[in-house]
């Protein structure tokens, strides 16, 4: 059905939602964009992919009128030629549409408020409120969202909060343009379970059946094999290439994005038998808002990842063990010694030589507005004398496990925030692995990490490992678990349902699983 | 093998550029350069009336009280809090100093010292209330503030003064080099600070806390108990103040902490805007006080009366928070686009980098 070699940019200009040509940013002497050609055709989901940095970003900013491309750069929106840099007052006139990571409402309003946020205000001195729940209303049944209309935001669930974002910004196409518009979905799954992704996608394919071009950009390749129509890959801020999803391989993908062959990280575990290990770190009728008692048990020198449905209380082990969950409860055993995790605190668990690496690394992982070798050195009243530490040495210090880790830019004086996803989990890392821990607790180690970066992280988890130490890595990347775990541990409404082990564990054993038992139970 | 190739491109300054240059080195040093500007107007403007020893003594004695003051509310503002009842706190301290030692007759040391302690136990109280319940630092310290003054009033609502504080008046004001001692003791205070925030972990947690609480708090740091040090810290600072204050005075007034607040807050953000832009520190705070004061001083000299105070400090603090609100936009500004290009220029040079030998 997509024939793109017909279509020459003659067509492109004229049938295309969206059609950049020759568009190019220049930031620097660095080229973010270098002569980029993209066409987004009514009724198309499009995949945008490439690793962080590729200009991917650099792209949906200039569509949103952040960004200014250089001169020469051409943009069409339904036929006509449109002045660059975009006006952003003018973008939801043009028709276009974005919904962000962060889904844009409001969370202590009404769905009905945030819904019709626009129409609200727009309208003149009074507000008529009988015509605005209607609206809302047709709009959730058109749609087949069940949520009710005088519920705030922050009372519904996450896949909810998405679907109300995307159908507001199609409903914001839908009034103008004749029904024509681009809508670009940035991210919009990281935070969804896979239950959800498959009724958000059920929706995107609703919109798009409509004859709206949707721009779909996802770190997630499993994903945007299985939503988009076609793929464009960006590479060093040039387009290397398109190619319809329905004719290639994730594999093919992934060669485009890297502009070769992945050679994954692989750890060898083709001779692992489980077995309890002596020095084993013991936990016993652990609980937390969800977790009902649970035991399980982590060797030195092994990786169990925990997973399970978002809400089977998997995520909440890795807090629940350093102290973090208000309703923590039960007992560890760690270097031969037993605590009550009801009394234990993170200060607790970092004499135990407990290291916990957080999800939400904007806000736990590590301080946006201090220098990359202030986070890095956190931990430095072990290595130094509390009152008497020397900024050089602690510099050093930081540059060398920069190098180390392959920080780049390789500056310590850069504030964390100026680091991309990846190399700002690489100094995470660098912070708590300086002293090789007893226990090493991840939580979504890779969320939001590009897939070259990931591999350099498994890398040095792996190190770690074979120095001795334990690791539990909490994680709804099943392909993550089957390629770094030896052992994973299934969870459904906060009890574990399975444990798979070595050869056994395979993605769709895990997917199986996850599903079947919360099937059964409910 | 594969590790030396990244080694090596990790070496690559890229960016080092962008950190240090003319631009950063005028931020850095800003408030020092219009303070010599500063001089040199009133100077030019006045001429000996401003400039002689006998403005360096005003401007570094009686108002150094402010400074003090300023360093006290710097600790907790650090770990990300308001200290509001600093002011209240010292006046206090000043209250009750004089009144044990003129209206009860006690040893004008030990009153000092029943004057700091109750400045640690407003502390005390101020944490509890803060990181016990958990309520905004800001209205705690408000509300604890304005019943400090309440206290005060009661002890006495009039001016209070008395030969019996004639020790304490010696230390504070006495002179070396024309210059009155609790200069030295600002001096020697802030040197105190700067050495904790720059060269113990116990500084370096404090600033920890006020830039991601919740990273502190996963780093082991516990984030309550050094919350509350700091407030307590604050107001033990701010009764030493007070103490201070009744040496430089030699009485004891209920209303005089209006003329401190302002100044010291003044400062403290003045302060943030160099030496460490976007951090609070002991040295920038302590430069800004002096700087604000000569402009106080050079304005009165210039014929303007005491109604200036307020429009100079109100207008100083404003626009010293303004200051730093827009350099930090700035700075978050120049974070993304530099962000951008850093990955737009590790993309360039980075592939096979990403992809790790396979063992």
């Amino acid at each position: 059905m997509y024939n793109y070699k017909d279509m020459d940019d003659e067509y492109k200009r004229k049938n295309a939602t969206v059609f950049l040509k020759n568009v190019s940013m220049t930031f620097g002497h660095n080229k973010a964009l270098d002569s980029v050609d993209l066409a987004i055709m009514p009724g198309e989901i499009h995949g945008l992919l490439g690793q962080n940095g590729c200009g991917k970003s650099t792209l949906i900013k200039i569509l949103s009128g952040f960004n200014h491309p250089d001169s020469g750069s051409k943009l069409y929106i339904n036929g006509n030629k449109i002045k660059l840099p975009l006006d952003p007052d003018m973008i939801s006139k043009y028709g276009l549409s974005f919904v962000h990571q962060d889904l844009g409402l409001v969370s202590s309003l009404s769905v009905l408020e945030n819904l019709r946020m626009e129409h609200l205000f727009q309208s003149g001195a009074k507000i008529n409120w009988k015509k605005e729940r209607a609206e809302a209303k047709a709009i959730l049944e058109k749609y087949g969202i069940d949520v009710n209309i005088d519920d705030n935001i922050e009372t519904l669930n996450q896949v909810d909060k998405a679907m109300i974002s995307i159908v507001r910004a199609v409903e914001s196409i839908l009034s103008r343009n004749d029904g024509k518009g681009l809508l670009v979905l940035d991210e919009p799954t990281v935070f969804l379970a896979l239950d959800e992704v498959n009724m958000l996608f059920r929706l995107v394919r609703e919109i798009a059946a409509g004859g709206i071009g949707v721009l779909f950009v996802s770190h997630d390749l499993d994903e945007v094999m299985t939503i988009t129509d076609i793929v464009t890959v960006l590479r060093d801020g040039v387009n290397c290439g398109e190619a319809v999803t329905s004719e290639t391989s994730k594999d093919g993908v992934i060669e485009m994005i890297l502009g070769q062959k992945l050679t994954a990280f692989e750890r060898d575990s083709s001779n692992y038998r489980y077995a309890v290990h002596p020095d084993a770190i013991y936990f016993k009728n652990i609980k937390g808002e969800v977790l009902r008692g649970v035991d399980f048990s982590v060797n030195p020198g092994e990786i169990v990842g925990v997973t399970g449905l978002e809400g089977s209380g998997f995520g909440e082990i890795p807090y629940v063990i350093c102290g973090e969950n208000e309703l923590q409860d039960g007992k560890m055993v760690i270097s031969h010694k037993t605590v009550d995790l009801g009394k234990y605190d993170m200060k607790q668990a970092i004499e135990d030589n407990i290291a916990l690496i957080p999800a939400d690394r904007p806000n736990q992982g590590g301080i946006q507005t201090l220098r990359v070798e202030e986070n890095v050195m956190m931990q430095v009243h072990k290595f130094y004398h509390p009152l008497m530490l020397q900024s050089g040495k602690m510099r050093e210090k930081a540059e060398e496990l920069n190098v180390q880790y392959s920080v780049t830019p390789n500056d310590v004086r850069l504030n964390f925030s100026q680091l991309s996803g990846g190399n700002q989990q690489k100094v995470i890392l660098a912070k708590w692995l300086q002293e090789p821990p007893v226990l090493l607790i991840l939580h979504e180690p890779t969320q939001g990490v590009d897939v070259g970066a990931r591999q350099q992280i498994y890398k040095h988890i792996d190190q770690i490992v074979k120095r001795g130490a334990a690791v539990l890595c909490a994680s709804s990347d099943y392909e993550q678990l089957v390629q770094i775990c030896d052992r994973v541990i299934i969870f459904s409404r906060g009890r574990i349902v399975d444990t798979l082990s070595g050869p056994e564990i395979t993605k769709e054993r895990i997917v199986q699983l996850c599903y079947n038992s919360a099937a059964v139970q409910q | 093998m594969k590790e030396e190739i990244d080694v090596n491109k990790n070496k690559s300054p890229r960016l080092k550029t962008s950190v240090g240059g003319a631009g950063s080195f005028i931020q850095k040093y800003s408030v020092i350069i219009a303070w010599v500007v500063v001089i040199a107007a009133f100077t030019i403007g006045s001429g000996d009336l401003f400039f002689n020893f006998n403005t360096l003594s005003l401007i570094t004695g009686t108002r150094s009280v402010v400074v003090i003051l300023a360093l006290a509310i710097m600790i907790p503002l650090t770990a990300g809090d308001y200290d509001m009842s600093s002011g209240f706190t010292m006046t206090l301290a000043n209250m009750i100093t004089v009144f044990l030692a003129v209206e009860m007759g006690w040893n004008v040391w030990q009153s000092a010292i029943i004057a700091i302690l109750v400045g640690l136990l407003v502390g005390a109280v101020n944490g509890i209330f803060v990181v016990k319940i958990g309520i905004d630092p800001f209205i705690v310290t408000m509300g604890v503030g304005t019943f400090l003054a309440g206290v005060t009033l009661w002890i006495s609502n009039k001016t209070l003064s008395g030969t019996e504080l004639a020790p304490l008046q010696h230390v504070s004001i006495g002179k070396l080099f024309n210059i009155q001692y609790i200069f030295f003791y600002c001096f020697i205070l802030m040197l105190i600070l700067w050495y904790i925030f720059e060269h113990t972990s116990a500084g370096k947690k404090i600033l920890f806390i006020g830039h991601g609480k919740e990273v502190a708090r996963l780093s082991g740091i516990k984030v309550g108990k050094v919350r509350w040090i700091c407030l307590m810290a604050s107001s033990t600072l701010s009764a030493f103040a007070g103490v201070m204050y009744s040496g430089v005075t030699g009485s004891a007034r209920s209303g005089s902490c209006n003329d401190f607040m302002m100044p010291a807050f003044a400062a403290a953000f003045l302060g943030s805007t160099f030496i460490k832009p976007g951090r609070f520190n002991p040295v920038g705070t302590f430069i800004a006080v002096y700087f604000l004061e000569t402009g106080i001083r050079g304005l009165s000299l210039l014929g303007f009366s005491t109604y200036v105070q307020n429009l100079f400090y109100g207008a100083a603090l404003v626009l010293a928070v303004a200051l730093s609100a827009i350099m930090k936009k700035r700075s978050l500004k120049a974070d993304k686009a530099k962000k951008i290009a850093a990955l737009a220029a590790d993309d360039a040079c980075s592939q096979g980098e990403n992809v790790p030998d396979k063992a």
